[in-house]
């Protein structure tokens, strides 16, 4: 029992080895587990979203397709990323910040029919503030539309 | 005019940073008496120039002087007085104002304070704090100058987000940058003791009360943030895991390490680079949630600017801080070895645990945190980590933590037999489980392992604080600040912990539209939507609904939640009706109408959330009794330098 100073020290940094080492390892399950990617809707429309998980999709709220039924809490609206069209479905309650022809994310799992069916949606306040995912995956879509780079306003 | 007078102030109160920098470090390092003198002159001038330049801005927003683009940006004349003040830090510019009166208030504080230290050893500090200052008002001057003029001048401002207009946080930014800004203190000290080449336990005891103070400040901060959050944002969440609110809590955490290892430092002369590296980690976590909030690279409430120049200003000063200090560590520390040694169960061991969790924990939300913006950066994916990676995570080196307090609380220095207080414990464990099984069973009902251990540590945890002041108390023997402090610190964990498991466990939400003169039942309450009205504030109108809450037909409450639209920005703003109590809140919120007059509401049950929010301000008010301890008021000049005298009594 009466252990030397050094062994003392070995076992003391050994067992704070294996805390971390297990520690480690768990976060890094965890980790991928929760990794939440981001598409904007061209890569949906283009089957590159996973199908049964959950994922970020961001683009701009269409201007008009907000629709809900008469006093039911699901509201359809479109993303897009002018080039393609995502429909979102939501049951609940829209943040504040939400409002049409803003920037949205919107975390949820693709439905039948292609519909994204959101769990969660996120939107900003200011017109001029876009997400910053948004704003790269339209700056990309603009490029490839028109050969010399126009600063996007 | 005021403008170009606080615009003139600020310079000058950067042309002194620049002399307290220089004759702080270069007076101390070459022992010149009267270059340290001066130190303290100018750090005085320093205070009077930037609180100058603060209350000049202060004065534009009270006079609506719309010339001054960054009032015209943030305030209105609708603007009620208050939200007018409160606006100064109500967007970067300002809010780095406040930063730098923050700072050059420690500033002075540490001068003022500091008579019982050596001259060169406060010299140094104010030098060290000196160049932060400077490199503070530089980065205000060059890239973020509040006192710009717009021409033509605007006929009316842009207001003050609404969000904002809250008095929980008007205060919220103040309470966090003074913790914040304050982590720079004990940097100081590190950086000041390794030029010294000298630490000893008095140096430990001058740093203690700071960086207590530091902290104090913080944690009321942030949990005033969380309270904020809670109620405004209009979802009754408490923590989002938000990269800003990680960026606040991250400093918290190596701050709560640094203090228990300067105990130890002060006690035992042990861990004594590990408290300079703590120090120098604490202030850099500070520097790194700057960074993160004011760059841009993170989407949040509070990232207000997303100017590139900025984040690269405060990139370079976090890499100069931090390159600074690790180089002068990896240079000096050799020099603080400590002789001493501890037996495996012994206080120092404990509080080694506790170090070593605490900063297990850091890196998992420092993990959580950056990696999204590392991929970001090289343009690798878009991702984000969900909340649910840190809820877990955060887990696993908190729950040894505070499983490993109760005991460490009474573990004795050098080697613990918990002869005393083996049998309390095991006794208090016992109640605790039996209490922790009890409790949920006949209130709430089961819910899950995890959720019941939860309670079953923070119902044991604050038994074990306990210990200490009653068994003293009824032996009519004196208890020392420092002890009741600790005592009363760790019950406000115990509180926070029962709170934080009970309102995850056993929350209850609904959305659901409702008509006015609908009801219906969330936790056997019955929430009855009464009416609909137009009403108009100072700065907005709003629809506000009346809700009856009652429970077995008879009426507790009636609630009033709006949605307001403020004029000038136009935002839907949600407050909030809160039926508050000490052991649930009922939360109505209003979302929008559905077009047939009825309205979606969320509707939530929230038992025991206040405990989250009182358990830290009970945490804080333990730091603020711990400061009050006799030795840190006493004269030590003549006490010198004998590291481990202290021995073996309790912290």
């Amino acid at each position: 029992m009466n252990m030397t100073p050094r062994r003392r020290r070995m076992v003391l940094v050994g067992l704070i080895v294996l805390g971390v080492g297990a520690a480690t390892a768990f976060a890094l399950t965890a980790f991928k587990e929760n990794l939440l990617y981001y598409y904007p809707p061209t890569d949906v429309t283009a089957g590159k979203a996973p199908a049964d998980r959950v994922f970020r999709l961001g683009g701009m709220v269409e201007e008009g397709s907000l629709k809900r039924e008469t006093g039911s809490m699901e509201v359809r609206f479109v993303v897009t990323d002018f080039q393609n069209d995502v429909t979102v479905s939501y049951t609940g309650v829209l943040p504040d910040l939400f409002r049409e022809g803003q920037g949205v994310i919107a975390r949820g799992q693709l439905g039948s029919g292609g519909v994204f069916v959101a769990q969660e949606v996120l939107a900003k306040h200011d017109e001029n503030y876009m997400p910053p995912a948004v704003a790269e995956s339209l700056r990309k879509q603009h490029e490839k539309k028109a050969a010399p780079a126009t600063p996007s306003t | 005019m005021p403008a170009e007078l606080g615009h003139f102030a600020l310079i000058l109160a950067f042309c002194l940073a620049l002399p307290q920098a220089f004759f702080g470090l270069i007076g101390a390092a070459l022992r010149r008496p009267h270059w340290m003198a001066l130190t303290t002159r100018a750090v005085a001038g320093q205070f009077v120039f930037t609180a100058f330049a603060f209350a000049c801005l202060a004065y534009c927003f009270y006079r609506n002087d719309f010339s001054v683009l960054y009032v015209a940006q943030n305030s209105n004349s609708e603007l009620p007085t208050f939200y007018r003040f409160a606006a100064v830090w109500g967007a970067h510019e300002g809010s780095l104002l406040l930063w730098l009166l923050v700072q050059s208030t420690w500033t002075v504080a540490v001068a003022a304070f500091s008579r019982n230290m050596p001259h060169t050893m406060t010299s140094r500090v104010l030098g060290v704090l000196g160049l932060i200052s400077a490199g503070f008002a530089l980065f205000i001057l060059t890239t973020s100058n509040p006192f710009e003029r717009m021409w033509p001048a605007a006929a009316d401002g842009h207001d003050l987000n609404p969000l904002l207009q809250d008095p929980a946080l008007a205060i919220h930014p103040p309470m966090l940058y003074t913790g914040y800004v304050g982590m720079s203190v004990p940097f100081a000290f590190a950086v000041a003791a390794m030029l010294e080449g000298k630490l000893d336990s008095l140096w430990a005891r001058w740093v203690r009360p700071w960086t207590t103070v530091a902290w104090m400040f913080l944690t009321v901060g942030i949990a005033l943030g969380s309270w904020w959050a809670y109620y405004e944002l209009g979802w009754g969440g408490w923590w989002f895991w938000d990269p800003v609110e990680n960026a606040s809590f991250m400093p918290w955490l190596i701050g709560t390490a640094l203090i228990h290892s300067l105990a130890v430092t002060e006690k035992r002369g042990l861990f004594k680079s590990w408290t300079l590296l703590l120090s120098i980690i604490a202030f850099s976590l500070s520097l790194l949630g700057t960074f993160l909030v004011r760059s841009g690279v993170v989407e949040s409430v509070h990232a207000f600017a997303s100017d590139p120049a900025r984040g690269l200003f405060i990139l370079a000063f976090l890499v100069i801080c931090i390159g600074g200090a690790l180089g002068l560590y990896a240079w000096r520390a050799p020099l603080f070895k400590s002789a001493a040694g501890f037996a495996p169960i012994s206080r120092e061991s404990f509080l080694l645990m506790n170090n070593v969790l605490l900063v297990v924990a850091l890196v998992v939300i420092l993990g959580g945190t950056l990696y999204p913006i590392f991929l970001d950066t090289f343009k690798l994916r878009a991702v984000s980590v969900g909340p649910p990676y840190f809820r877990t995570m955060f887990l696993v080196p908190m729950l040894p933590l505070v499983l490993l307090l109760a005991p460490g609380m009474h573990a004795a220095w050098k080697r613990a037999s918990f002869e005393r207080t083996k049998v309390l414990l095991a006794i208090l464990l016992v109640a605790a489980i039996a209490l922790g099984i009890a409790i949920p069973l006949f209130s709430y009902g089961w819910r899950s392992v995890l959720s019941t251990v939860g309670i079953i540590v923070a119902l044991w945890v604050g038994f074990a604080a306990l210990i200490e002041p009653v068994e003293r108390l009824r032996k009519g023997h004196s208890l020392s600040a420092s002890v009741l402090g600790m005592s009363v610190a760790h019950f406000g964990l115990a509180m926070f912990i029962l709170g934080a498991t009970t309102v995850e466990s056993y929350k209850q939400e609904k959305d659901l539209s409702l008509r006015p003169g609908q009801s219906t039942e969330v936790a056997g309450f019955t929430f009855t939507m009464n009416s609909l009205r137009n009403v108009a504030g100072p700065n907005y109108h709003a629809v506000e609904s009346e809700v009856t809450i009652a429970r077995n037909g008879r009426e507790l409450t009636k609630l009033y939640p709006q949605k307001r639209v403020y004029r000038v920005q136009r935002n839907p703003m949600t407050e909030a009706g809160i039926d508050a109590g000490w052991n649930r809140d009922l939360f109505v919120a209003m979302g929008e109408e559905l077009g047939d007059g009825s309205w979606s509401l969320r509707l939530q049950y929230k038992p025991m959330v206040r405990f989250i929010w009182l358990g830290a301000v009970v945490i804080a008010l333990g730091g603020l009794i711990a400061i009050c301890d006799r030795r840190y008021r006493q004269r030590v000049a003549g006490e010198a330098t004998s590291p481990v005298q202290a021995g073996t009594r309790t912290a």
